[in-house]
């Protein structure tokens, strides 16, 4: 995000420099490949089904998706910011509860929540039902709330997704100086004023990178929206795909999403242009919280509660629920190697995609070229496209190469290689990495912009090595962003569906997988035993990570 | 954190050893779109008695067909599933997959649910009849698709939504029958008949209905029959509430899909593959897939559970599900026009 104005203390001409300059391009232009296979669709002629889908459904599609967007971005941000801010800058009971509780939601695929939601309180489910027993009435008799319609989509997507915000801001609001909110407390701001006039507009950063992870991710929903018969962008695609039989024209579709996802985020860094989010001093004192009387704490209580309730404990007490009572799926050793699988990739991708995500954001940070940036930026929308797309634009790719490897080795030596990469999990990594940087990168950046380049300075006029300022300097002030990088992908890959279902080698199960197929079969209860794992395999890191972030806090209060 | 990078390399390794382990003789490699539950059992058995491994990748149906595709010649699989005759016709023209000439197939599965170049072939019937809340439609008031546009079914159906593969095929055939202009004249009645904005999946339309919000579900047959088996009591009460309608007995049939396979061109163990489609269609595959999976055997000589035969025989519609697979694109846009969620 920031560039060193001093740039020739950097430009020493070494082999470290290069690989930081060939490095970093090179890197994120790999990444980009399967953005780049999306977009090269947008010259492949489509023919005249363009005409039908605007004289039919695009209409729909895009005012459904902007709708979408609309309601989720609104549900993250109440949500999301309100309880980061009563965790870290309030006193009130089961603060320390909440601190770590209220990530659990993030370990909830979307369309799982949806379906609990439906069994819950749809017109057949019980809570209707017993409403219809007790008063007698009929269809049609009164009034409830349609969960399966757009207002429900974004109830749905919004309850897994604050998370993304809860944390990317609650981390800003630690990491912020106390001497700034006392310098605002000394002016004579309250805690209202001071939120809304000096930790906000200082956390804005975070606050957009998390609203931009769940608007992406809202944008490649297909699960949820699908469900619940809402046409959106995604459903668009797929439909034009499968059912028109035009792959080209889907394809074209998809790089439409990502374009307008493109203007977002020129957009919106073109809006803070001028202004820079560092911090002018270090001095970080012992955190004293806003203190609240009961009735404060009351509210807060069930704020936090609330969100707790409605993203977490509602869906996951139906799905232990259906668990218990309905499910004919038993815990064998099958299941074991489920977990496993699921472990591995999550793990293996999630520390990949950090080193990658620090690479690229040091490249940046260190010599700003544009053909740099542009490529990193591609390389971070692949969030924003459906999982099967960039699925497939991974696909593509990667069976080009190793055909083309194959033919090549059979001509020169008569030898064929075969399928060399496509079908095994180096195919399907990769993949979560283009699917998931935007998520590591757009953390990693977000705590690396906090630290002034005039602390780079000091620490090089006191001749530290870039090494030594990495280690010494920037290390102990990025460990929470890290770890949040770390434990966001982890737990996004452990929900991933549609590449795992499409890369994945032969016999290879995960539990995203499993979950889907008896869910997908309209088989919910039986699909509870791999989602509630998710969930609890989900929620260990979740802990662990709070803990880190409570913890470099006071580390830092010195 | 120099602790991380100690640890990137093995699970590297691992996933490069993992793709190795399908390369064995003495096996038979599945893109299957049909669900791991509702196939392992029979490829265990199929495994048990003839000592091929059998491996398995499921996946959605047309992304396994681009997997095909861009994996070209050098595809490991031998064999293409999928839950419907259109996608089987899609891998076809699209040149991946080639004829089978086998007795045992050509005998067995009816001409109008395979290839007529064999280039895929049925494995199961899935039949998408009219339910009816019992006591509350007389069945005597029902006859056919068609019919469901009459002024007495307003507001009273429920279906799901145009983007789900069964409609597609539904309407596909009833082009195919009445052609595109009649049946789109027909869409535009029929979406004002519906009780609701589609919503949901067939289990759905079958559960709306039993709770009174519609008296009509269209919903396949094998839904109804894993509800009613369900360990659910409250599934099992809104199954209950339902009857089968076989529509169009007095003209073409009630319209089916298929579960089918073909062989990849690609395929490397051809004999391995053949075996297994011939075992697919024995009487004893046959009889396990309408008793586990509440669909219909693709071969008359097998039959059904007691739970299907409840609901009676009925007239199929005979069209060649080729069809199928040339009239969606058409059907889709059809339903687009039609104002079909």
């Amino acid at each position: 995000m920031q560039t060193v104005e001093n740039e020739s203390a950097w430009s020493r001409p070494s082999i470290r420099m290069n690989a930081w300059r060939i490095g970093v391009p090179l890197i994120a232009l790999l990444l980009s490949v399967p953005v780049l296979v999306v977009l090269s669709y947008l010259f492949e002629p489509a023919g005249e089904v363009w005409q039908h889908l605007v004289d039919t459904v695009l209409q729909d599609y895009v005012i459904n998706s902007l709708l979408l967007m609309v309601g989720v971005a609104m549900g993250v941000l109440l949500v999301g910011v309100s309880t980061a801010w009563l965790t870290s800058m309030c006193q009130f009971p089961g603060r320390s509860l909440f601190e770590w509780a209220l990530l659990l939601p993030m370990a909830i695929p979307a369309y799982i929540i949806a379906y609990t939601y439906t069994g819950l309180f749809d017109f057949a489910g019980p809570v209707q039902t017993l409403l219809r027993d007790w008063t007698g009435w009929g269809y049609g008799d009164y009034w409830f709330p349609e969960i399966r319609s757009i207002e429900g989509a974004a109830l749905m997507l919004s309850l897994v997704l604050y998370p993304y915000v809860y944390l990317l801001s609650r981390a800003a609001f630690l990491g912020q100086s106390i001497c700034v909110l006392d310098v605002s407390r000394s002016l004579g701001n309250g805690p209202w004023r001071t939120f809304f006039m000096v930790a906000l507009p200082l956390a804005r950063p975070a606050i957009v990178a998390g609203l931009s992870l769940a608007l992406m991710e809202t944008l490649a929903d297909y699960g949820t929206v699908q469900y619940f018969g809402v046409s959106t962008f995604t459903t668009g695609i797929f439909r034009t795909w499968y059912g028109l039989n035009n792959a080209a024209a889907a394809a074209q579709l998809s790089a439409m999403l990502l374009l307008a996802v493109f203007a977002l985020i020129i957009l919106e860094k073109g809006s803070r242009r001028q202004a820079r989010y560092h911090h002018t001093t270090q001095r970080h004192q012992a955190l004293t919280r806003f203190q609240l009387n009961p009735r404060q704490s009351l509210m807060a209580f069930l704020i936090c509660s609330g969100a707790l309730l409605f993203g977490f404990i509602l869906p996951a007490g139906q799905l232990l629920w259906w668990a218990l009572t309905t499910a004919e799926e038993s815990l064998d050793s099958r299941f074991l190697s489920l977990i496993s699988h699921s472990l591995l990739l999550a793990g293996a991708a999630s520390i990949l995609a950090l080193l990658l995500a620090l690479f690229l954001s040091y490249g940046k940070r260190r010599r700003g070229s544009w053909p740099a940036t542009i490529a990193v930026r591609v390389a971070g929308m692949g969030y924003a496209i459906p999982g099967t797309v960039i699925a497939i634009g991974v696909m593509i790719p990667f069976a080009a190469f190793d055909n083309a490897l194959d033919e090549w080795m059979r001509l020169q030596f008569g030898w064929s290689t075969g399928l060399l990469l496509s079908g095994t999990l180096v195919a399907l990594i990769f993949a979560y990495l283009v699917r998931f940087l935007a998520v590591s990168l757009q953390t990693v950046e977000a705590g690396l912009g906090k630290i002034r380049p005039t602390m780079d300075e000091v620490a090089r006029s006191m001749d530290t090595g870039p090494g030594e300022i990495v280690r010494r300097v920037h290390m102990p002030m990025l460990k929470g962003s890290l770890m949040t990088a770390l434990l966001l992908v982890f737990v996004d890959i452990l929900k991933e569906l549609p590449a795992t279902l499409i890369l994945r080698p032969f016999n290879y199960n995960t539990l995203a997988v499993r979950a889907y197929e008896l869910a997908s079969d309209e088989r919910l209860a039986d699909a509870s035993y791999a989602a509630l794992t998710i969930v609890v395999v989900g929620i260990l890191p979740v802990i662990l990570l709070s803990r880190t972030i409570t913890r470099s806090r006071h580390a830092k209060s010195t | 954190m120099p602790f991380h990078f100690k640890f990137i390399w093995l699970p590297l390794l691992l996933c490069l050893l993992g793709s190795t382990f399908a390369m064995a003789t003495g096996e038979v490699n599945l893109y299957s779109a049909r669900k791991e539950k509702l196939i392992k059992p029979l490829l265990d058995r199929f495994t048990e008695q003839t000592g091929i491994q059998v491996n398995l990748v499921t996946g959605k149906a047309d992304a396994l067909l681009q997997r095909l595709q861009s994996e070209g010649r050098n595809s490991p699989a031998d064999l293409l599933i999928t839950t419907d005759a259109g996608r089987l016709h899609r891998a076809k023209e699209a040149g991946v997959t080639q004829p089978v000439h086998s007795e045992i197939l050509t005998s067995t599965v009816p001409s109008s649910f395979r290839d007529p170049e064999g280039h895929w072939f049925g494995l199961s019937l899935r039949a998408r009849p009219i339910l009816y809340v019992k006591g509350k439609v007389d069945p005597a008031q029902l006859s056919s698709y068609e019919a469901l546009t009459d002024p007495k079914w307003k507001g009273k159906i429920c279906i799901r939504s145009s983007g789900n593969i069964y409609n597609q095929s539904l309407m596909a055939s009833m082009m195919a029958a009445n052609g595109a202009t009649a049946t789109e004249q027909w869409a535009k009645v029929f979406v004002k008949q519906f009780a609701r904005p589609p919503k949901g999946g067939d289990r759905d339309q079958i559960k709306a209905a039993a709770a009174g919000i519609c008296d009509i579900a269209i919903a396949n047959t094998y839904y109804l029959a894993g509800m009613l088996t369900s360990n659910d009591s409250a599934q099992r009460y809104a199954a209950e509430q339902l009857a089968v309608f076989w529509p169009n007995q007095q003209g073409r049939g009630a319209h089916v899909n298929i579960s089918g396979a073909a062989l990849t061109k690609a395929a490397r163990h051809k004999e391995n593959a053949i075996m297994l489609l011939e075992f697919l269609v024995n009487e004893s595959s046959q009889a396990w897939y309408a008793e586990a999976n509440g669909e219909y055997p693709v071969r008359s000589d097998v039959q059904p559970g007691d739970l299907l035969k409840a609901w009676g025989e009925f007239k199929v519609d005979r069209l060649n599900l080729g069809q199928l697979g040339e009239l969606n694109p058409g059907a889709v846009r059809l339903m687009d026009r039609a104002g079909w969620k």
